[in-house]
């Protein structure tokens, strides 16, 4: 597709899911459509940093932050969720910073920076569920019903409003996952994914552009978390925070297509629909199958589908004829990346 | 330009390089050899920050930058090539060299970059074709790769690690050439790491000689060619090879 005909297709695709929730008003149909896009967002956000080799499992720890932070914010101080969601994010940030510096600086990598980001998710799980005078611990926890302004409390009960505001903060993540594809940084960020020495002998700082990518990356899903938290007007520590959810994010991001700006979404749909047919095809005596589902899906999409649904999709709409060798596409993907 | 004094690297009890010391002056191109082992890559990871020092100074332009990030010493005018092709396979060719002129001059601009990445790689004589891909390349243009990506950080000393290693004879020839070329035209100063001494003596202005991490000698190349020691530590088993470069470098010298 030329770049005209991709951007009118964009137009025309917006165009329709703007007009949307005006033309077709089951409320059910849209609560899902919400938790897509929101969901679409937070695994956009990981594969920021996913889609360089930088594996983290901590992105529950994030997006926990940001849901909780603004939700504590708001009961505690009456901070509005304008400041909360910002100061959410700065947190998240902060603590990617912390955790990341010396990963970085020491050239933790591979399945050692996984492990490193897997503790942070179950670090922050547990200081909000041990923390449970302020937080609910694991019964969840509540915004405060908003008395005045609703706009000030970013409190909204019409559907319609929140699949507005979740198709923008959607929109949002992937104009952010573009620019950063256009940008040197991602020549920078590819370097370093396969070779940190030879990198950093091309002038890049690789501490640098991989703490930028992860701060980013850490903000997004900050602000993901604090959107859910607003919308759902209830969380708990496994729905927004620790390792289930993170491992999700993984799960969907490679399931979509890591390496294209609409794969995490296509995952999020999948992942979604998935989780809502098992819980209305069998109700309670499913429980928990979904993540039995996820895991066995993850393991068969690493080994034949690598490059995820809509990455290899595309690639066999573009070029039919070209064969990517298998090792190159698995290398992509590998989770172990042995430092060099 | 460069000046090495009593540079020390240890890796636990053993010691790679004992207390070297080395000046390069503007515009040279120094040869370094030695048999393998001998410390010459390791002086190369030590001089573009690859390797800490464990003691000794690098002084570069006047700025001491032993020990400094390499992304530091890359952005101060040293540029480096690998001994073994390093390319990045998810990049182009063109981006492998642009993202060197992105970074490795300041991160200045697009433009700038993309121009640096055009000026270097028809430098080396390979394609400025935006799309083709890396795997495309043999070794001697992964070689070339290699060097355009090294030009495009503009740097002021050039460290070209056994670049010749893996290509024939009329290849060899060529990069000789080529390494020639830079200096010549880009007024680059150049330090070159190569075991094949026939080409290398052709090309450098001076030559230094490793030994179990020690410079065992050092001057213009037919006198090294000529020393005994080199003779037997370096290249012992095989004098007629040396014999002949070192016929070779004094008609050149001559002529």
């Amino acid at each position: 597709m030329t770049g005209q005909g991709r951007l009118a297709a964009w137009g025309i695709g917006l165009a329709a899911l703007v007009a949307l929730p005006f033309l077709y008003r089951d409320p059910y149909h849209l609560h899902i459509l919400v938790l897509i896009l929101i969901w679409s967002f937070a695994y956009t956000s990981w594969s920021m940093m996913g889609r360089f080799g930088l594996v983290s499992l901590g992105h529950g720890g994030f997006m926990g932050i940001g849901a909780y932070v603004t939700a504590l914010l708001w009961n505690h101080l009456g901070l509005t969720p304008w400041i909360g969601i910002p100061i959410g994010m700065v947190a998240a940030g902060a603590l990617a910073l912390i955790v990341g510096y010396p990963c970085f600086r020491f050239r933790i990598t591979g399945h050692y920076f996984v492990l490193v980001t897997l503790a942070l998710s179950g670090i922050v799980l547990q200081v909000i569920t041990a923390t449970r005078d302020y937080t609910g611990g694991s019964l969840g926890y509540t915004p405060d019903r908003a008395s005045g302004n609703r706009l000030l409390a970013l409190q909204f009960d019409d559907k319609t409003t929140w699949y507005l505001i979740a198709l923008a903060v959607w929109l949002f993540g992937i104009v952010v996952w573009h620019w950063v594809d256009r940008s040197m940084a991602r020549y920078a960020l590819e370097a370093i994914s396969e070779d940190e020495d030879a990198a950093a002998a091309a002038g890049v700082d690789v501490t640098a552009e991989k703490l930028k990518i992860t701060l980013l990356s850490a903000l997004m899903t900050a602000l993901a978390g604090a959107i859910y938290c607003q919308y759902q007007m209830f969380i708990t520590p496994d729905t927004v925070s620790g390792i289930a959810v993170s491992l999700q994010m993984v799960f969907a991001a490679i399931v979509g297509g890591l390496f294209v700006s609409l794969g995490p979404t296509v995952g999020a749909i999948i992942t979604i629909m998935l989780a809502e047919s098992l819980r209305i095809g069998f109700g309670t005596k499913a429980v928990g199958w979904d993540n039995l589902v996820y895991g066995l899906l993850l393991v068969l999409f690493i080994i034949f589908l690598p490059k995820g649904i809509l990455g290899s999709l595309l690639d066999r709409l573009k070029k039919p004829q070209r064969k990517v060798t298998r090792a190159h596409e698995q290398e992509a993907v590998e989770i172990a990346r042995p430092g060099a | 330009m460069l000046e090495v004094s009593g540079l020390v690297k240890r890796f636990g009890g053993f010691t790679a390089v004992n207390n070297v010391s080395f000046r390069v002056d503007q515009g040279e191109i120094l040869g370094l050899i030695g048999p393998n082992g001998s410390g010459k890559s390791t002086i190369f990871n030590m001089l573009s920050g690859t390797l800490a020092p464990t003691s000794g100074s690098i002084q570069f332009a006047g700025h001491e930058i032993a020990g400094l990030a390499p992304h530091r010493i890359i952005n101060g005018g040293i540029g480096r090539t690998f001994q073994i092709p390093r390319p990045f396979r998810r990049l182009t060719i063109f981006e492998n060299v642009a993202l060197a002129g992105f970074y490795g001059q300041g991160r200045h601009s697009r433009a700038r970059a993309e121009e640096a990445a055009e000026r270097s790689l028809a430098m080396v004589g390979l394609p400025t074709d935006r799309h083709a891909g890396v795997d495309g390349l043999g070794a001697a243009g992964l070689k070339k790769l290699e060097l355009a990506k090294a030009l495009a950080t503009a740097p002021k000393l050039l460290l070209a690690d056994e670049s010749l290693g893996g290509l024939d004879e009329a290849e060899m020839d060529q990069a000789a050439d080529m390494l020639r070329n830079i200096r010549d035209e880009l007024g680059i100063t150049i330090i070159w790491v190569e075991h094949i001494m026939g080409v290398l003596m052709r090309v450098v202005d001076r030559v230094m000689v490793l030994d179990h991490g020690e410079k065992i000698s050092e001057g213009l190349p037919s006198a090294v060619a000529g020393d005994p020691r080199v003779i037997e530590v370096y290249l012992g088993t095989d004098a007629e090879t040396t014999q002949a470069a070192a016929a070779e470098a004094r008609r050149r010298a001559g002529g």
